[in-house]
């Protein structure tokens, strides 16, 4: 086993071999307070906050834009006021892409809240640099996607941010900082670094770094591999999702890893809750491109060696790209949206009725949209038609009409023409709901990772 | 018999790809499942929602799948009319699909 470095001297010193990474969040607006048992029940090195989602940033830096100091994730707040106490007390580091579109400011966020809370001394790093608008708006890029140029989509545009890998993170870790907090980064990278800073891994060492990709991989989606999202009455059952456990990883010096949870708390690890989020959103298995290494999990074993404990091997890898993936953020237009139920017998027809009444009032009113969408809730929204002609009738049904305009003034005669059918449609149509927003979509394009310069800045707070 | 009876799936996307695991309760039934959930019957069965390719990932270490749906969210999350704009239900949808059981009638391993 090589030698684990403490975090500050006189703090709790991890010299048992293996580092210790929690997971707090699996999105911006995961529950709060699995992270608290975590910090006081979990015997932690490390707490890992990943909330960014593709396009969240987008939406922070249109924040950030109405005022300089916000643009960071909006629950920053609430879960420093209710981790960050505890965490310091037991030495346990926090490491968070909460920063969003602004992490300097929300550096100094966190410090503030920790000058109030009494506690001190605390350093909080924030990780800088992935922002690469003005670079990708002077280039010549296209979207992977469309193919079509980025800077055809003009004033539109709202960001553009690569995704960082475990470099500047480990620069931060190594300010002995308390709390690193990031923009945008690849989200296993936020807890490959700790790994990389504690374990001293060598960044050519691709096999290591895909294990440890499969490590952060596992996490970061927190309840995701304790048993959230996996339970199905009868078949796959889970118990006590309303106090679902966040998980653990013991990761020893070799990348070998342990998928575990606090004692008591709810939810379920097992061979099968892993093999699911072991293989969530990664494409090709033998190719999952990160910033540091291409993974490869097609070798990984998952075998249950005690009670909600899971040990996971295998992962390897080979060199990156050379390319950092970077999403840019624009304005897509408006989305207009109605609905209104029908229920009992006939209710299907009479649905079928009013959506034929809907099409033909957005014709001959002359709704101005790019692309339609009429839905049945309850017979063919989700899968379309031929999945629901095997099951019956359905008690109720609600009609679901969407559609994309330029403008919103545009978008909201969609749901208008929905609501209309209270006095003009079908016998019995009931809950009439319309909506309008504002479409925020996202591409991606690929940059040189040398075209990306990150950096880190700390923020102090006294004792 | 249905394919939830042999095996489980998550869904998750990106862009407007979207991912489908499939994991075999017991692994004796991996090629089973190897033989009739092909990447054309998966096209096949999913057809109102896959405009693209189906490419089928093998992971005979894990007894399972990994379906990667081109072309299946409505021009991608961010932009989608669907109400399940990340098809997360999609993984519901895989496991409707009939397939004939296999040789043994093992009950599913849990």
């Amino acid at each position: 086993m090589s030698h684990v470095r403490s975090h500050r001297d006189g703090g709790r010193a991890p010299t048992r071999g293996t580092l210790r990474l929690g997971a707090g969040a699996g999105y911006s607006g995961d529950r709060i307070e699995p992270a608290l048992e975590l910090v006081e029940r979990g015997d932690l090195d490390v707490l890992v906050f990943e909330c960014l989602a593709e396009r969240t940033i987008a939406l922070a830096q249109q924040a950030r834009r109405r005022d300089p100091d916000t643009g960071f994730d909006p629950l920053l707040e609430t879960r420093m006021r209710s981790v960050l106490g505890a965490a310091v007390e037991r030495g346990v580091r926090i490491v968070t892409n909460m920063g969003a579109a602004n992490p300097l400011a929300a550096a100094r966020r966190i410090a503030a809240i920790a000058g109030e809370l009494g506690i001190g001394p605390v350093r909080v790093a924030a990780v800088l640099g992935d922002d690469v608008l003005a670079h990708v708006l002077a280039g010549d890029y296209r979207f992977e996607e469309s193919g079509a140029p980025v800077r055809e989509l003009g004033d539109r545009i709202l960001s553009a941010n690569a995704y960082l890998g475990v470099g500047p993170i480990c620069a931060a870790l190594r300010t002995d900082a308390d709390v690193v907090i990031t923009g945008r980064a690849a989200d296993p990278a936020l807890f490959l670094a700790p790994l990389v800073d504690a374990f001293g891994w060598s960044m050519d060492d691709w096999n290591l770094l895909g294990q440890g990709t499969v490590v952060g991989h596992l996490l970061e989606c927190a309840g995701q591999v304790t048993g959230g999202y996996f339970a199905d009455p009868g078949v796959k059952d889970v118990p006590d999702l309303a106090r679902l456990g966040f998980p653990i990883g013991e990761v020893a010096a070799d990348g070998e890893l342990v998928v575990t949870k606090v004692a008591g708390s709810g939810g379920r690890v097992s061979a099968a809750t892993c093999k699911e989020q072991l293989l969530y959103e990664i494409h090709d298995p033998a190719r999952y491109l990160q910033p540091d290494v291409v993974a490869d999990f097609s070798g990984v074993r998952v075998e249950a060696v005690g009670s909600d404990r899971v040990r996971v091997v295998g992962g390897r890898g080979s060199a990156p790209t050379g390319m950092l993936k970077v999403s840019v953020g624009y304005l897509d237009g408006w989305i207009g949206e109605g609905q209104i139920a029908y229920a009992g017998a006939g209710a299907l027809a009479r649905a079928r009725l009013a959506l034929a009444i809907v099409r033909e009032r957005l014709r001959i009113t002359g709704v101005q949209t790019s692309e339609t969408r009429f839905d049945l809730l309850g017979v063919d929204a989700l899968h379309g038609a031929s999945a629901s002609r095997r099951a019956g009738e359905p008690y109720e049904v609600r009609l679901r009409v969407a559609g994309r305009s330029a403008s919103m003034a545009e978008a909201a005669r969609i749901g208008n023409e929905v609501e209309t059918l209270y006095t003009n449609g079908p016998a019995g149509g009931g809950g009439a709901v319309k909506s309008t927003r504002e479409v925020v979509a996202v591409q991606s394009v690929l940059v040189p990772s040398s075209a990306v310069r990150p950096s880190v800045e700390t923020v102090e707070v006294p004792a | 018999m249905k394919l939830r009876e042999l095996a489980h799936s998550r869904a998750g996307d990106k862009g407007d790809t979207s991912n489908l695991s499939l994991i075999a309760y017991d692994a004796r039934h991996y090629e089973h499942l190897r033989r009739h959930v092909t990447a054309e019957a998966v096209r096949a069965h999913l057809a109102d929602v896959v405009a693209g390719d189906v490419v089928r990932h093998e992971l005979p270490g894990l007894a399972a799948f990994n379906f990667v749906l081109a072309r299946a969210l409505g021009g991608g999350v961010t932009r989608s009319l669907a109400i399940d704009a990340h098809g997360k239900s999609l993984s519901s949808a895989l496991l409707e699909l009939e397939l004939p059981a296999p040789d043994d009638e093992r009950a599913p391993a849990r």
